[in-house]
């Protein structure tokens, strides 16, 4: 049908690398935005119980961060509920039944709601009184978590599907939405998920405290942030590293070949050994240069030192999922876990010897840190999803067979277009977020709660 | 229970809601060349700030939705629509990134202007492209699209896409005559004027070219019971496009935009006619297309508690941004 010079191949593998591109760009702004809606209601709520202004004034700074980084979420989200249809025709036939509903309930339940009253949340603050003021701000908060419910609910039936059965016209057709909604890698990869985006949020409000402590040491909001978000990294990184292990347990119930990848486990072997680091090399089934704990792997995974673990041999060749970014990928996202847990350990330390604004050495520490959890998040991802193929629905579908009936240069012109964009657009909001957060949060003014009508330009019309 | 209708209806709902929302939304944009006062652009833009983007989730929900209640036809359209839909969703990037961009730098305003006017555009124009492409026919063999790149492209698809485009100037301009005063006002009811002959000229045009040149269209409105509708559309036309015009004669604020509505009503009840009973026309009808019957009965319930609660909060946001927006002076140092 479609005249071309590449093979149907070539139009898989542009489809596949546009879904990823488009997907690690849009992840980064809800990982953001569901963690700091969360924060910000907690700070509307401490500063309407408390009625302590500095509340307030970290409420105002960050809620313009929230508006630029929410718009941008949006936007790349909006690409995503059409890249299904464009590219994955075939997987939207066929999964559409399935999938299709529980998307339907994420717009329905959580996309309106956001949108809904994001509104009065950015400009009612003059409009409407505190208490309806805070319900906005408590909405879309619920809204942000809700989304995550729902699409991580549809992501996961494609990693464990349950619930379900084929008709004649080969699609998949629910036979119980209980168990395709709660299938059993969901509560894990949810959990984690909202973990990671708060862990995120925390490890961004930490820099941004730490930049204006190491220029102000006395700035009382500098101080209120960069002490929540050591609270986080104390309470909330342990937590992390602990639901992964469960996920990781999950994970190797269902899909083996994913943590024999993540192990760069290429034989099944009793007493294995952990690989701290080392160079998987698919052609000769070796890890080389490797530097490994021996029994480490065995005991982490079946909590026994002389159990069998089972590697790649047990999977068909062509079964296996690309190893070596699968393992690099996995030892980046659990290398930040282990550092978000040490900061978090440091300041506790700091804090009960009362250094915790003194110390420049963990101002610093916690700068650099910023960006990580952002990393951490995407190298999840691709954990995840690079480790599930050559699947896309697994077991059940190739990503081969999934693409759409398109050949591979408009798939690459689109690709191209969406690089260039995305690039633009979204490097600009990336700077204006850092010009913001680069202000000090002292300089934020605050309209009055109150019944006045004003215009709602009102919020842009401050400093800028 | 007939759930592949009753959701066929709500599908047709959610897109009109779109229409009738986002609709004014992307009038703005395209509006922008010929309002080119900055105060006047910060104006209509923040007149549509805290609305935007509760109105473009009712295009998640028209895509999504198809998505769950006709997986077959999302999987046909989106490809055979490609590289509109792509240019559409670009488009739709750069102006929601502006509604907050252009206050963040006061250096690179103008260039979020332009991204704001030329996205409005290109999503507008799209829009009514992929419109042209389904009235024109999709072609399909094995549940799937079997058409070329360029099967959307054609003068009648353009046309199409400029009337939206017209037609979303229209809705723009009523909207700013609800939400403004002093000279702007009074240069809204002027483009309101303009874009509102403009538009009821290309529904005659794009209703005649149909009905003439392509005759799985013609063939619904010249059998009955579309052959009363053949009568029926100009007359409701006619007195809707003269009230719509008449309102705006005697300036009646609040009513030039709900005449505007009834106009795309009839646009649209003019285009359910036209391709019913087919979701793909001329392929695939909507009962074919649809999810088993209990994807659709599962989403159906949620839909029938949830819509009126989106609605109700809809509402409230609107009524809490109610009255005209202010322009206000102490911007502009
Ligand atoms: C701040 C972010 C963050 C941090 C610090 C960690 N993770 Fe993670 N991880 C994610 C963010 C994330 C994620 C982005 O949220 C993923 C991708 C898909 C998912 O469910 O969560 C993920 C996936 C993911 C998977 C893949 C599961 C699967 O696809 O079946 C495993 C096994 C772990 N994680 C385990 C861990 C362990 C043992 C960690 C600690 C040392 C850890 N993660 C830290
Ligand atoms: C949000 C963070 C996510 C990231 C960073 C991510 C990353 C990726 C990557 C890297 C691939 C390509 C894998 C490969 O081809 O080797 C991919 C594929 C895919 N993912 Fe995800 N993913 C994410 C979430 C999701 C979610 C939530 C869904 C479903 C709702 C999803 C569905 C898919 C599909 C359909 C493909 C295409 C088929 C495939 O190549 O496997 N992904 N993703
Ligand atoms: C392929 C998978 C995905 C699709 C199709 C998708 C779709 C969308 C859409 C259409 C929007 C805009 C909603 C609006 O108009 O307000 C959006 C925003 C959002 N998405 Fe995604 N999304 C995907 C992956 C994810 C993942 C993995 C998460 C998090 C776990 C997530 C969380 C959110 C959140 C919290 C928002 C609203 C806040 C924001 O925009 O930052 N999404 N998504």
């Amino acid at each position: 049908m479609f005249e071309s010079w590449f093979s149907q191949a070539d139009a898989v593998l542009l489809a596949r690398f546009q879904f990823a591109f488009t997907i690690a760009f849009h992840i980064i702004f809800p990982a953001f935005t569901i963690g700091l809606a969360s924060y910000l209601a907690v700070l509307e709520g401490l500063f309407l119980k408390t009625r302590n202004p500095v509340y307030q004034k970290l409420y105002r700074y960050w809620l313009k961060i929230f508006a630029v980084a929410f718009g941008m979420g949006v936007v790349s989200g909006i690409v995503m509920s059409y890249q299904f249809g464009t590219n994955w025709s075939v997987f939207s036939d066929k999964a559409g039944p399935v999938i299709g509903p529980l998307m339907g309930y994420e717009v329905l339940t959580a996309f309106f709601l956001e949108a809904g009253f994001l509104g009065v949340m950015l400009f009612g603050m003059n409009k409407v009184g505190e208490r309806l003021h805070y319900f906005a701000t408590l909405m879309v908060a619920v809204g942000t978590a809700i989304s995550a419910f729902w699409i991580l609910s549809v992501n996961s039936w494609m990693q464990t599907p349950a619930g379900f059965t084929m008709n004649e016209q080969g699609q998949y057709v629910v036979t119980s939405w209980l168990e395709a909604i709660f299938n059993p890698s969901f509560p894990y990869r949810l959990a984690h998920m909202l973990l990671a985006a708060y862990l995120t949020t925390a490890f961004v409000v930490g820099a941004v405290g730490a930049w204006h402590l190491l220029k102000d040491k006395s700035s009382q909001a500098a101080r209120k942030m960069f002490s929540m978000a050591m609270w986080m990294a104390l309470i909330v990184a342990p937590l992390q590293v602990f639901v992964g292990d469960l996920h990781g347990l999950n994970t190797q119930e269902h899909q083996p070949a994913k943590v024999a990848a993540m192990e760069g486990h290429f034989k099944s072997e009793a007493q294995a050994p952990l690989y701290l680091f080392g160079l998987p090399n698919e052609e000769t089934a070796e890890v080389d240069y490797a530097i490994k704990i021996p029994g480490l792997a065995s005991l982490i995974l079946k909590h026994d030192i002389d159990a069998t673990v089972t590697g790649l041999d047990a999977f068909p060749r062509d079964e296996w999922p690309p190893v070596p970014i699968v393992f690099w990928s996995f030892r980046i996202m659990v290398g930040i876990g282990v550092l978000m847990v040490l900061i978090g350990l440091w300041s506790g330390y700091l804090r009960l010897r009362n250094q915790l604004y003194e110390s420049r050495t963990i101002h610093r520490a916690a700068l650099l840190m910023g960006p990580l959890g952002f990393v951490a998040v995407i190298a999840g991802w691709i954990v995840t999803e690079v480790g599930r193929q050559p699947w896309v629905i697994y077991g059940l579908l190739r990503t081969s067979d999934a693409a759409s009936p398109i050949d591979a240069v408009g798939v690459g012109a689109s690709l191209i277009a969406f690089i260039v964009v995305y690039f633009l657009v979204f490097g600009a909001g990336t700077v204006y977020i850092i010009r913001k957060m680069a202000g000090r949060p002292e300089h934020t003014d605050i309209p009055e709660y109150a019944r006045v009508p004003m215009a709602a330009e009102r919020l842009y019309h401050e400093e800028d | 229970m007939d759930y592949a209708l009753i959701w066929a209806a709500l599908i047709a709902i959610a897109v009109f809601a779109y229409v009738a929302l986002d609709g004014f939304d992307l009038g703005m944009g395209i509006l922008f060349p010929w309002i080119r006062e900055e105060r006047y652009r910060d104006r209509m833009v923040n007149s549509v700030a805290p609305v935007w983007d509760g109105n473009e989730t009712w295009l998640v929900l028209g895509g999504g939705g198809l998505l769950a209640v006709f997986p077959l036809a999302y999987s046909v359209l989106m490809p055979a629509l490609y590289m509109p839909v792509i240019a559409m969703l670009l488009g739709l990037i750069f102006r929601g990134v502006a509604f907050e961009f252009r206050f963040k730098s006061k250096a690179n305003k103008h260039w979020w202007d332009r991204a704001f006017m030329l996205g409005s555009m290109v999503a507008a124009l799209s829009q009514g492209i992929m419109l042209g492409a389904m009235l024109q026919g999709i072609a399909v063999t094995d549940r799937a699209y079997a058409g070329g790149w360029f099967d959307w492209l054609s003068p009648f698809t353009l046309f199409a896409g400029i009337a939206v485009c017209v037609g979303y100037a229209l809705l723009g301009a009523t909207w700013l005559v609800m939400k403004t005063d002093g000279p702007l006002q009074a240069r809204a009811y002027n483009y309101g004027r303009n874009s509102a002959i403009l538009l009821i000229l290309a529904i005659a045009g794009v209703s005649i070219y149909l009905v003439s040149s392509f005759e799985n269209v013609a063939e619904r409105w010249l059998s009955w019971p579309g052959s009363a509708g053949l009568w029926l559309v100009p007359f409701a036309l006619a007195v809707i496009g003269g009230g719509l015009l008449n309102s705006l004669t005697k300036q009646q604020e609040g009513r030039p935009y709900l005449w505007a509505l009834g106009v795309f009503l009839i646009a649209f009840i003019g285009f359910a006619v036209s391709i019913f009973p087919y979701l793909i026309p001329f392929q695939i009808t909507l009962w074919e297309a649809a999810a088993p019957d209990n994807s659709l009965a599962f989403l159906l319930v949620g839909a029938v508690i949830l819509l009126p609660i989106i609605f109700a909060y809809t509402g409230y946001t609107y009524w809490v941004f109610r009255g005209k927006v202010k322009e206000d002076s102490g911007y502009h140092d």
